[in-house]
């Protein structure tokens, strides 16, 4: 008796349940599935990043964007997995890592989008674009260290004496393109003497470089080497008083190359001109001074400055190095197995 | 022979019964759901070179399969330790505050892994938050919590409610007349304890246990943040730097591999005894253990795990959003999220409790090797990293289900493909707490085998169901990676706002995401925890006097 009431009681409850998340569900679902119309974007750069910037985009243009946020490696693997049948227009990654996995997926862009940025911040088969710049930097600690403390080359990082100072995050992917930049200027065999260097300094290791940057100031460690734009998000949050600051070598070495965020338009994309038309927007002056302004990166094109607090991009004592060259990265990733900093 | 006679027969061992045909087809469907991750991998395998020969076989690899194994076998046996008791105190004493206790003991679960990491670093690294108080005493600097000790002190404080959870479910259900017979037999307490009552617990331990330690297995923003190194880095590194899928596919097989020596050692674990009643009556609720002067103890220690993961970090969550608002920082709008994560979980939940129902029963009322295979394989999702299962999943929508594919029954068939040992490991041990004499009984009074099932065993098995809904929930809406890759385009979530945030370090952003997932996911889990399966003690002893004065 109280069994068949206590079921009864069970079964209408379940049903009750369902019924409610099936009507929800179909309610959401109803909303974000778009028509064929929208431009679809697989975005491995943040929505508190570049989310703006895309409605801005959707305002000026009259042209609905949906995109599917996620991160640069994973969105890559999810493309191949999809090949043709993606229903992805852009691919929008963190860096040129990302773009260069999926290369056989994406077509040529026309040269009026290529044009809009300097030679060495696009693919040289022409498959992407870079759309804004970041340099590598040493964000030091500014109670254990002044600028002048700092070495002119960040080889000099590789001497005894930054014994048990220095962090670094070696899974991340921009610096292993510095390390491709250093095979690329300075040969295998100083390259991999100066790892050994590093090694023997005993760094410590982080994930990524928001914990480097968080363990510099915190004074876990006097220097990290990370990209430049993280210190400027820990100071919007943090204010003036967070306690490190970025240097950018005196002398022109890998140590602050710049790379780029890029992106790239899919093969199977059936709107392949609002595509275009995006990346315009991104490339031009309005877009480019976003990136300058809420980002804190170096914009590409020439009209758009940067943020008051950041060095021009011709002030920064670079190598003479094209993006295009750093595409080995498996070779890095050899190196940084054999040094013993990658399991 | 039937066709039904030939699909059923093989599922017949010793003196069990066959099975009904629609209990086996859909055990075995959602078997072979739970294995698309390995025919993906292997898939993907097939077109390898040899470079995994030079990456799996190398010096390196042993020493980071010892560092996976200690880790698993920490983290393991410590969170046994505390959801044990913190299990015992909540459901069975007068533990002062014990409904808030009892829900709050669970909400570590919620917190992503990252955001947990996170805060422990911001908390106990060398110069955190504790050395910033400590210096008034002189400390300069914390030992490095990095490595091991900040990887277990972690992964403990996000999964011992595996254990606390199935536990509960199942100390709910027990049978209080052994525990008072050995009592009247002269045993002690201690005694009482360690030959009755820990023993009749050994399936709950058991499936918490293996949860614990497949989590462990899958685990990459802990182990990541705090440095760490497992085999699941070494995959991660694979996908996260997009050098090599390939590559990556075939370490994942070995990850399966090491999956299936984990669910082999558990299976060890497993005796062939009853747990559940043999006698005729219903089961009475226990009276709770008064405590007396011990009760603000005991109170102490639930408090410890309580502090240490949900406090401290909500602490700190709201240490960030403070600060980050006084720094004029926008805040992202987050209702729409919240209702997707609510509504997802929800439904995984349901599905996903669905789903595990018919393989429960099948692998407790028809042990056979078959079914212990059909069981077992359901658990090797869970042992995957996350990003493995959701491309499967890819592979799988594009290739076998197009028209499912971006949409959200995809999103929650991934979910189940994840969790659902999670709800099968509650089930199971609600199950063998139920006798077979219930529904003997109930089959010689003429019902059918399936109205058997649904009449009887289900309504039976509902603690197991609510605890294990309730764990499926909660992964669900902290689940990051398949929410990622597999939500419908624009579908946002509270988990997938979290992380946007904390990759580029919106510190405030993230904690308010953070803040309300672990506030959203409270309602629920108190519902769950407390009122799903009558705590309501009141009502229990109603029922008793009732059928006394029947009598």
């Amino acid at each position: 008796m109280s069994y068949v009431a206590g079921c009864r009681r069970v079964l209408v409850k379940l049903a009750l349940v369902s019924i409610i998340a099936i009507t929800v569900v179909a309610c959401t679902e109803s909303e974000g599935d778009g028509d064929s119309e929208s431009l679809v974007i697989y975005s491995g750069r943040s929505e508190s990043l570049v989310g703006p910037l895309i409605e801005d985009f959707e305002k000026v243009s009259g042209h609905n964007v949906e995109v599917n946020y996620g991160s640069t490696g994973p969105l890559a693997a999810t493309l191949l997995e999809e090949g043709s049948n993606s229903p992805a227009d852009i691919y929008f990654a963190q860096d040129p890592g990302g773009l260069g996995a999926v290369d056989a997926l994406l077509s040529e862009l026309s040269q009026d989008v290529l044009d809009s940025v300097p030679s060495w911040a696009r693919d040289p088969e022409n498959k992407w674009v870079g759309t804004s710049g970041r340099a590598r930097v040493i964000v030091y600690n500014t109670d254990m260290l002044s600028e002048a403390d700092l070495p002119d080359s960040i080889e000099d990082f590789a001497k005894p004496e930054w014994k048990g100072r220095i962090g670094w995050p070696p899974t991340n992917s921009s610096l292993h393109a510095m390390i491709t930049a250093m095979r690329q200027e300075w040969g295998e065999d100083r390259t991999k003497a100066w790892l050994e260097g590093i090694m023997a300094n005993e760094p410590k290791v982080y994930a990524k470089n928001t914990p480097t940057v968080a363990a510099t100031a915190a004074g876990e460690i006097e220097v990290g080497f990370v990209n430049h734009y993280y210190l400027h998000r820990f100071l919007a949050e943090e204010g003036e008083s967070f306690a490190a600051r970025n240097y950018y070598t005196r002398s022109a070495d890998p140590g602050s190359v710049v790379l780029v965020a890029g992106a790239g338009i899919l093969n199977s994309s059936d709107n392949k001109e609002v595509a275009e038309q995006f990346l315009k927007f991104l490339l031009g002056t309005a877009g480019q001074q976003y990136f300058a302004a809420q980002t804190y990166e170096f914009p590409l094109n020439e009209n758009a400055k940067p943020a008051n607090m950041l060095p021009t991009l011709e002030a920064i004592t670079k190598p003479e190095i094209d993006l295009g060259d750093l595409t080995d990265l498996e070779g890095t990733q050899d190196l940084l197995r054999e040094v013993g900093a990658l399991p | 022979m039937t066709l039904t006679d030939v699909i059923t027969t093989g599922w017949r061992s010793g003196d069990t019964k066959r099975p009904p045909l629609f209990l086996v087809v859909s055990a075995v469907v959602v078997a072979l759901a739970a294995f698309i991750p390995v025919v993906y991998l292997a898939v993907r395998s097939a077109g390898s070179g040899s470079e995994w020969v030079d990456l799996v076989f190398n010096a390196n690899t042993a020493s980071i399969f010892g560092r996976t194994f200690l880790l698993i076998a920490l983290v393991t046996t410590i969170s046994i330790t505390i959801a044990v008791p913190v299990a015992w105190l909540t459901v069975q004493t007068d533990v002062p505050f014990r409904r808030v206790l009892s829900v709050a003991s669970v909400l570590p679960l919620v917190m992503p892994s990252f955001v947990m990491a996170t805060t422990v670093i911001e908390v106990y690294s060398p110069k955190g938050i504790l050395q910033g108080w400590l210096s008034l005493f002189g400390v300069d600097r914390l030992p490095a919590i990095y490595g091991l000790p900040g990887a277990t002190l972690v992964l403990i404080l996000m999964t011992y409610p595996y254990v606390l959870l199935t536990v509960r479910g199942t100390l709910r259900r027990m049978d209080p007349s052994l525990e008072e017979a050995a009592r009247a037999m002269g045993y002690g307490p201690a005694r009482t304890l360690f030959s009755v009552t820990l023993p009749m617990l050994r399936p709950a331990i058991a499936a918490g246990a293996l949860l614990v330690a497949l989590y462990t297995l899958s685990d990459f923003g802990a182990v990541a943040l705090l440095r760490y190194d497992t085999f699941t880095s070494t995959i991660m590194i694979q996908y996260e730097t997009s050098i090599d899928r390939t590559l990556a596919a075939v370490l994942s097989l070995v990850l399966v591999v090491v999956a299936v020596f984990l669910l082999l050692a558990e299976g060890f674990t497993r005796g062939s005894g009853a747990y559940h009643r043999v006698t005729v009556g219903t089961v009475r609720s226990a009276r709770r253990v008064a405590l007396g002067n011990w009760k603000w103890v005991a109170f102490g220690v639930v408090m410890i795990p309580v502090v240490i993961g949900l406090i401290v970090p909500v602490a700190v969550l709201l240490h960030w959003l403070i600060r980050g608002l006084i720094n004029d920082q926008q805040l992202l709008p987050l209702l729409v999220p919240a209702r997707n994560s609510l509504y997802v979980s929800l439904l995984a939940a349901v599905v996903t409790v669905l789903a595990a129902l018919p393989v429960a029963i099948l692998a407790v009322r028809f042990r056979s090797g078959l079914s212990r295979v059909v069981e077992r394989s359901t658990y090797i999702g869970f042992g995957l990293p996350g990003v493995v299962v959701a491309l499967s999943l890819v592979f799988f929508g594009i290739n076998v289900a197009r028209p499912l594919y971006q949409s959200i029954w995809l999103l929650v068939f991934a979910y189940g493909v994840l969790f659902l040992p999670a709800a099968l490991g509650s089930l199971r041990a609600s199950l063998l707490q139920v006798s077979p004499r219930v529904e003997e009984a109930a089959m010689s009074l003429g019902s059918s085998q399936w109205r058997t099932i649904f009449k009887v065993t289900v309504p039976l098995v509902m603690p197991g169901a609510f605890a294990g809904g309730a764990m499926v929930f909660l992964l669900t809406m902290k689940e990051l990676p398949a929410s990622l890759i597999l939500s419908p385009i624009g579908y946002k979530t509270l988990s997938t706002s979290i992380w946007s945030a904390a990759s580029e370090a919106f510190f405030a952003k993230t904690a308010a995401s953070a803040l309300l997932l672990v506030f959203a996911a409270g309602i629920p889990t108190a519902y769950l925890t407390l009122r799903g399966h009558g705590d309501d003690s009141e009502k229990q002893k109603r029922e008793i006097d009732l059928e006394e004065a029947a009598r």
